[in-house]
Order: structure tokens, then sequence, then C-alpha cells
């Protein structure tokens, strides 16, 4: 059996949905995480430790008929650079593309600081990403840069 | 030249070199003459959520003389702030009532947020621990004067470099002129790296020192500050940094003659009274400087003088 096949066995395909692959294998549950998908009503499908030939281990998310947003797909490439989105319709790949991390974002990170004025009035925040690799952004309010992501709620 | 008319002020960074070099020329001209009837039919709105001295009577100084009409408040709690307003309704508010907005609030960020709700001009008198340009522009002013140019000085800063908003935006500024930076400070509150990575980037040199008599002898401009009690949660540390720096007169001797010594005010005991008598004691005019700069920053920005 090859390890291709054996990969299959651990995820089943799904027939309709989104799948988030090369996740880095410790970072598939706060995926899962900042996607909401514990509370997710329909069939998810979680690999982690696969063999990856690019990065040696890597996880897998399936997400049955589930299209993710820009929004979404922004969070994922902030905390899962290196993963790939692929969009299934009636069992075939329509989609398949790389995240890519933004050079602004908007609405969906906190500012750290705690005296930032989006954490004391209803602001949508915005960041500049300064540096993509490490990943640091700059408060386009508070001009404080970090390195820490947390995600609003 | 470009205009600055609607160009609001919130970060040092948001003017050119050629902004600065404009502002400062209008600022000369406001020394030479600085009661002039020119902003007689202009309403200044002077909004301080916290405590501050010299720049809002300066920035009210400086409305008033040019016959501005100054409205306002700064004592928030006498305002509908205490009702629970949001700063977002006060700023709406405010744009209808006057021609120009200047801010000062305990929150970074606040100014580019207000500036962002406002539908008039908009200056940052100072956001928390970021940004508070207005001094910049007068410090730049009082470089220029003393120094007859801001090209290629040796700039030394001494005290509190990590967390005193003004030097860093003073090195920010300096850089587009082509200095020097020589930075004294004991460890604990060293220079920030992304301030000494914005040098760097600028391909100019910084030195950090702990003893200040060691930049005294080529210095042009000694930049001194307070070391902030506030900032400290450990009473332990902010005794054992306190005094690190206390500049003497006896220390000057053998430094450059055109060499001046600036401070953001107030003082407490980092500059030693006897040095106000000597001729490198500059920080009192420094302080009388920022009606002129913001006699000018207000006039631009409003269209009014070019």
């Amino acid at each position: 059996m090859t390890n291709k096949s054996k990969t299959e066995l651990v995820v089943s395909a799904i027939e309709n949905g989104t799948v988030i692959d090369h996740i880095p294998a410790s970072k598939v549950l706060q995926v899962i995480n900042i996607l909401g998908l514990e509370s997710y009503d329909d069939e998810v499908l979680v690999g982690i430790n696969l063999d990856s030939k690019k990065y040696g281990k890597k996880g897998i998310v399936k997400v049955r008929n589930k299209f993710f947003q820009e929004k979404e797909i922004n969070k994922i490439a902030l905390v899962a650079p290196t993963a790939t989105l692929i969009v299934i319709k009636n069992y075939e790949v329509v989609k398949k593309h790389a995240v890519k991390i933004p050079d602004a974002i908007e609405g969906i990170v906190k500012c750290i600081n705690p005296n930032c004025i989006t954490n004391q009035e209803t602001i949508t925040t915005k960041f500049d990403v300064v540096s993509k690799d490490p990943l640091k952004l700059q408060c386009h309010y508070c001009e404080k840069t970090m390195t820490n992501i947390r995600f609003n709620d | 030249m470009s205009s600055l008319k609607g160009k609001n002020l919130i970060s040092i960074t948001d003017y050119t070199k050629e902004d600065y070099m404009h502002i400062l020329r209008i600022a000369s001209e406001f020394e030479k003459q600085p009661k002039q009837n020119i902003l007689h039919d202009k309403v200044v709105a002077s909004i301080f959520f916290e405590p501050s001295t010299r720049t809002r009577l300066s920035f009210e100084s400086a409305a008033s003389q040019l016959g501005a009409k100054v409205i306002g408040f700064s004592n928030p709690a006498a305002t509908s702030r205490s009702k629970g307003e949001s700063l977002h309704d006060t700023i709406k508010m405010l744009s209808s009532y006057s021609d120009i907005i200047v801010m000062r609030h305990p929150s970074e960020g606040a100014a580019r947020y207000a500036s962002e709700v406002a539908s008039v001009p908009f200056i940052n008198a100072g956001d928390g621990s970021n940004q508070h340009p207005t001094q910049c522009m007068l410090d730049l002013y009082s470089i220029y004067k003393t120094q007859g140019t801001l090209e290629n000085l040796q700039i030394a800063m001494v005290g509190d470099l990590k967390y005193g908003r003004t030097v860093h935006s003073l090195v920010q500024a300096m850089c587009n002129f082509g200095a020097t930076f020589h930075f004294v400070s004991p460890e604990e509150l060293m220079m920030p790296e992304p301030v000494k990575n914005h040098v760097t980037k600028s391909h100019l040199k910084y030195t950090e020192y702990r003893d200040l008599d060691a930049v005294i002898p080529f210095a042009d401009i000694i930049y001194m500050t307070r070391i902030q009690r506030e900032r400290f949660t450990d009473p332990l540390e902010y005794e054992k940094v306190k005094d690190c720096y206390i500049l003497k007169a006896s220390m000057l001797q053998g430094c450059k003659e055109n060499m001046r010594i600036l401070h953001p005010l107030p003082r407490v005991n980092e500059i030693a009274t006897d040095v106000d008598a000597t001729p490198y004691a500059y920080y009192f005019q420094q302080a009388q400087n920022g009606v002129y700069v913001r006699q000018a920053l207000i006039s631009a920005i409003l269209g009014v003088k070019e």
C-alpha cells in the first residue's frame, strides 16, 4: 500500500467542501479554533502529523459543505502561512490555491496594546503587515508592532 | 512646495522633510510677529482628555494671538464623556462646531481614529505614549534656530530613551537630515529596537553609551529627558535609575560653543539649576518656540498661510 492510499484511509474524501492542506502539524488545533470549527454542525475530519514530502509532517482539515470567505482565509494565512486550500464540488477539485498573508488586515485581529483606542471603543481594527516571515503586524491606530496574534472574538 | 491645507498631523511621519521646512519657515515669521489677526473668522476646538500645561496653553495662546476663537475643554469630567459618550460622537459633534480640532487623549491611537471620524482638519496634541508630533516640530524648530541648520548634526539623547515618545519622534524626524545619534541611557531604558532600526535603514549611525560625559565634547544638541516614575511598576527599579544622569554646569567645560541643551519639560533634577544661567541652556526658549510652531501648524493646515 502506498503512502498516498494510507493517507486517504485516515481522512476520507468529501463530496462538497474545503480541504485545508499543508497546515504545520503544530497549528492544526489553532486553525480549528480560529475558524470556530469545534461548533460546526457538519463533518470535520482532522489529520495531524501526516507525512509530507515538502514539510516532513503536516496537518490537514477537511470540512464538509463549507466554503471559506476571504476573512476566514486571511485568518488561516496568519496562523498557517504554508496552508493550501482545496475546494471540492462533487468529489472534484474545482480550485486549489496557497493561502497568502495579505499586506493589510482589517477587523479580524485584536491589538495587543490594552491602552489602544481599539480596545476601548467599538472600532474595526486595522493592521499593516510589516513582516511576513516572521509575522509582524503594526496597529494602524496605536502604531505598536506585535508578533503574537490574537483574534477578535 | 505642496500646500499643507487640510493635511492632518497625527504622527511625525505623516509629514515630509519639505513639510517640516515649510512649517519652520512660517514659524520664524510668527516669531518676528506673533500677533496677527489672520484667524479672526476661525474656531479652534482644543479638547484635552488628560492634563497638560505647556501643550494646551501654547496651542490656545497660539490660536488666540492669531484672532481665532478657542472652544473646548481640559477636564472631560465636565463633559458628556462622563455620561458615557463615545469618542466617535464627541468628534462628530465638534466637527460641526469648529474649523480645526486639536486633541490630547490618554489612549494610543485615539488621534488617528478621531482624525478619521472628523470632517475638519485634525492635530494630535499627544495620544498616550504613542505620538506627540507638535512637540517634535518645536524640537526641530529649536534645533534649526540654535544651529542654523538641521543637516548633519551630532544629536545626543539622554535618560529615558525607552518610554520617551519625544525622543522616538525626534529620531524619526532627524533621520531626514543626516544626523549622527548618540544614545545615553541606563540599560533598563535603552532606545527600542524599532527606533534604532529606523536609523540603520536610513543609512545613518548611532552609538549607545552609559556615560553622559562621553558625549559632551562633540554633541551639537544634548536632548535631556525625565525618567518617568509613572512608567515603572516596580518602585525599586525606579529608585535604581532615577538619578542616573544629572547634567551640571561644571560638566560643560570643553563642550562645543554651539552646543545647546534641550528638554521637553517638565524637568525633575536631570538638569541642575546652575545650568540655566549658562549659554547652553535652551529649554525655556524651546517651550516658547512651541507657540510659534503651533501658530504655523494651525494657520498652514487651515490654508491661511502658504
